[in-house]
């Protein structure tokens, strides 16, 4: 049966057996809703869980584990004899497009199930006859990949036939479980209640086991790197130099350094506008500003970062050229192109604006007003109220904010490949073009990168460090708002 | 305008001319009226309050009573909504005059709110808030004195002597509460203004609270909005009982509760209503 035919049937039985526990539940206080524990609906709702849950469950299982079974015996078939010419997997791709095509070809109608399965590749052109149906095979057909094709599709089949069978037993077997339970006396609001939770359980373990999914495929490669590069020469390494050809330098350091420099220049900016700007909103600004003023700010918020590095580029570049380069309005001549760490600093300093302003924005919202009337009613002018009493209670969620928008700053992307150049350099000229470590993680993962050397896996220990990195300064940035939250509650 | 401040009102002539006669009067509202954008939160209050007196403000919830305490400092200019029409004269200076300035007037006349809203800072710095941004204090030794003395007028400084640099807002309710009525005391008001003081604190904390209001009364006048008339009783030496946004009758807080000439102001301390 088909996988959607098997959710169809699932949907079905789920909503008969709604309709029975429900039903028998009403039958059984005599039709009085008052006699019943939990209302109508909930029995019908304990019905249909108890159908579709557990075997939603099993056939989510089935499909995870039986491909590798499947993969794991037909491979134990061939690897002996045809994994002397290339590797296992690309023979096991090969099985595995050789069977799709002889699905395909039942399904048309150009063979008969029973001829697919007794096809024989030495008598039979079968790259030539697939080919025809639209599947191309990389290589020529042997008996041996036939063979193995065609127990992949024996076993597939069988396995189908058997998670049908197993779904459905699970869902009849729920269905009568519930028929059997729906009783006036059954308590189906808790375990209606239950499973609710669990369903809420689970969203949040998705979130968490995705995080530590990433942190893992990062850590293994990482490792990977530092096998075949020493971890002294990548972190305190001041060249960065790779060739694909091998014998590069892959020192973190000078795009360390621009990273690091670049989130000063960009958090130079965006502190104290964004905090200004939250002042002003929050503590000044009438109502209807307010309502204006601040949607407007976090429009800035929801440009994408790419439209940012294009204006880094085409004005914030030139601009700046014009003031500091080469016969510029300064005559100073400090900047050579449009691309420099200033550029890419000051725009995502902007950038940062909405994100600094609508947190401290909410922070300050949340000293208590107690605070100001209380040093308003002694006398306190507004800008000594809020230098003095709400900007010191509001500090550490300030804090927060900004290590929050730093950590996002380090992670930053398009701006720094569009607006700060590609030249990895140690500067202290910040009108120098330079590179930063998510710029070079792009670089160094795009065109057709070689997975076992290290000029590709270095990527993924730059990764891991910025991970490192934004990682620590987000629980730091926890941990100072937590520490100081309660100083007003 | 000044003839006004003799006439007498018709709830309580005899009352109020042996007021103005008798008494030196500190704070005079003349015809007071508040709006709170369309709502007529305060209609037409006068009142005289007495220097170095304890005036307790009484009535039900809403009738304006802390409204009416806010206009004596001018804190309602914080609420953009809030208009006060009349005459508010300290020391026969009007307080509502363009030339004053309200951040001056709440030096003078400082405020203890219902909730205490120490700030987060030490208890130190907490007293030390005020003096600091009004400049009355040259030298750090100056500083500690006021903050000492402050602390000792509150009936604070013996609990609390030891841990100045510990946060204010560590204190319990009723030390916190002090701690804000010391807050207020260091920069020398000549008025303090409490609205609803010990409607956060337990019995025990109240009563310290209230005693502080008594010795207080020596240097300070005082007005107290209080929903508690045992503690009007206990407090005051003047009561006005306020309704629906009018001052019913005020008068001397022994007459006030025993024999009250309207017959609202009988029928709420007799817990009729309110």
């Amino acid at each position: 049966m088909a996988l959607s035919l098997l959710l169809l049937c699932l949907l079905a039985l789920s909503a008969l057996a709604y309709v029975l526990a429900r039903g028998k539940a009403f039958k059984s206080a005599g039709g009085d809703i008052r006699l019943l524990h939990s209302l109508p609906g909930y029995y019908g709702w304990n019905g249909a869980l108890t159908v579709a849950l557990p075997s939603l469950v099993v056939l989510v299982l089935w499909l995870g584990i039986q491909p590798a079974v499947i993969d794991n015996s037909v491979a134990s078939m061939i690897s002996d004899h045809a994994a002397g010419e290339s590797n296992v997997g690309l023979v096991m791709s090969d099985v595995r497009r050789i069977a799709d095509g002889l699905d395909l070809a039942v399904e048309s109608g150009a063979m008969t199930e029973d001829y697919a399965g007794s096809i024989h590749a030495d008598l039979t052109d079968v790259r030539g006859r697939l080919g025809s149906l639209g599947v191309a095979l990389g290589s020529e057909v042997t008996q041996e990949k036939m063979r193995a094709a065609q127990a992949y599709r024996s076993m597939t089949a069988t396995g189908n036939w058997m998670r049908t069978g197993v779904v459905l037993l699970l869902a009849f077997v729920g269905l009568a479980i519930s028929y059997r339970r729906a009783d006036k006396d059954f308590r189906a609001r808790n375990f209606v209640e239950q499973v609710v939770k669990g369903i809420l359980i689970s969203a949040a373990l998705i979130a968490i086991l995705t995080t530590v999914g990433i942190v893992f495929s990062l850590i293994f490669n990482t490792v990977e790197f530092f096998k075949l590069y020493p971890a002294t020469d990548f972190f305190f390494g001041t060249t960065w130099t790779p060739s694909f050809g091998g014998g590069s330098d892959l020192g973190i350091l000078p795009l360390m350094w621009a990273t690091l420099y670049i989130s000063f220049i960009a958090l130079a900016v965006a502190v104290p506008v964004g905090l200004f700007a939250a002042i002003y909103l929050s503590e000044y600004a009438g109502s209807t500003v307010r309502s204006v003023a601040k949607p407007l700010l976090e429009v800035l918020a929801g440009i994408p970062t790419i439209v940012y590095g294009l204006f880094a580029l085409l004005t914030v570049g030139p601009l700046l050229v014009e003031a500091f380069g080469e016969g510029g309005i300064l005559g100073l001549g400090w900047m050579k192109g449009g691309t420099a760490v200033m550029t890419a600093g000051l725009v995502m300093g902007i950038m940062l604006i909405p994100f600094v302003s609508s947190l401290s924005d909410d922070i300050i919202n949340a000293v208590p007003q107690a605070m100001r009337d209380g040093s308003l009613g002694l006398g306190a002018t507004h800008s000594e109220t809020v230098k003095q009493v709400i900007l010191p209670a509001a500090l550490p969620g300030i804090v927060g904010a900004i290590l929050l928008a730093a950590s996002r700053a380090i992670g930053e992307t398009m701006i720094v490949v569009l607006g700060a150049g590609a030249a990895a350099r140690l500067s202290l000229n910040p009108f120098d073009a330079m590179t930063t470590v998510t710029a070079k993680i792009v670089s160094q993962l795009t065109g057709d990168a070689d997975f076992a050397s290290p000029e590709a896996l270095v990527a993924f220990a730059l990764g891991m460090t910025l991970f490192v990195i934004t990682l620590g300064l987000n629980i730091f940035a926890l941990y100072i708002v937590r520490k100081y939250r309660e100083q007003y509650d | 305008m000044s003839s006004f401040s003799g006439l007498a009102r018709a709830t309580d002539p005899i009352d109020q001319n042996k007021a103005t006669a008798m008494e030196n009067v500190k704070i005079a509202a003349e015809k007071v009226q508040v709006f709170y954008g369309e709502t007529h939160a305060i209609k037409d209050v006068s009142i005289d309050i007495r220097a170095r007196t304890v005036t307790a403000f009484i009535g039900p919830s809403g009738c304006g009573k802390s409204t009416f305490l806010r206009c004596l400092n001018r804190m309602n200019d914080t609420i953009d909504i809030c208009r006060v029409e009349g005459r508010i004269a300290i020391d026969n200076e009007d307080i509502y005059d363009p030339k004053v300035d309200p951040v001056q007037l709440r030096a003078k006349v400082g405020m203890v709110f219902q909730k205490p809203n120490p700030f987060p800072k030490s208890i130190y710095d907490n007293i030390a808030y005020g003096p600091r941004i009004h400049g009355l204090v040259r030298r750090k030794s100056e500083l500690d004195d006021i903050v000492a003395s402050s602390l000792q007028k509150a009936g604070l400084w013996e609990e609390v002597k030891d841990r100045l640099d510990s946060p204010g807002t560590g204190l319990s309710g009723g030390q916190q509460q002090r701690l804000c009525i010391a807050r207020a005391i260091a920069v020398s008001p000549e008025v303090i203004l409490m609205d609803e003081p010990c409607s956060a604190l337990d019995p025990i904390a109240t009563a310290k609270v209230e005693e502080l209001i008594d010795e207080l009364r020596e240097n300070y006048t005082i007005v107290i909005v209080t929903h508690s008339m045992q503690q009007a009783a206990r407090v005051s030496q003047r009561t006005a009982f306020f309704h629906l946004g009018n001052l019913v009758e005020v008068g001397d807080t022994q007459d006030i509760f025993t024999n009250p000439v309207d017959k609202r102001t009988q029928d709420y301390i007799t817990g009729r209503f309110g």
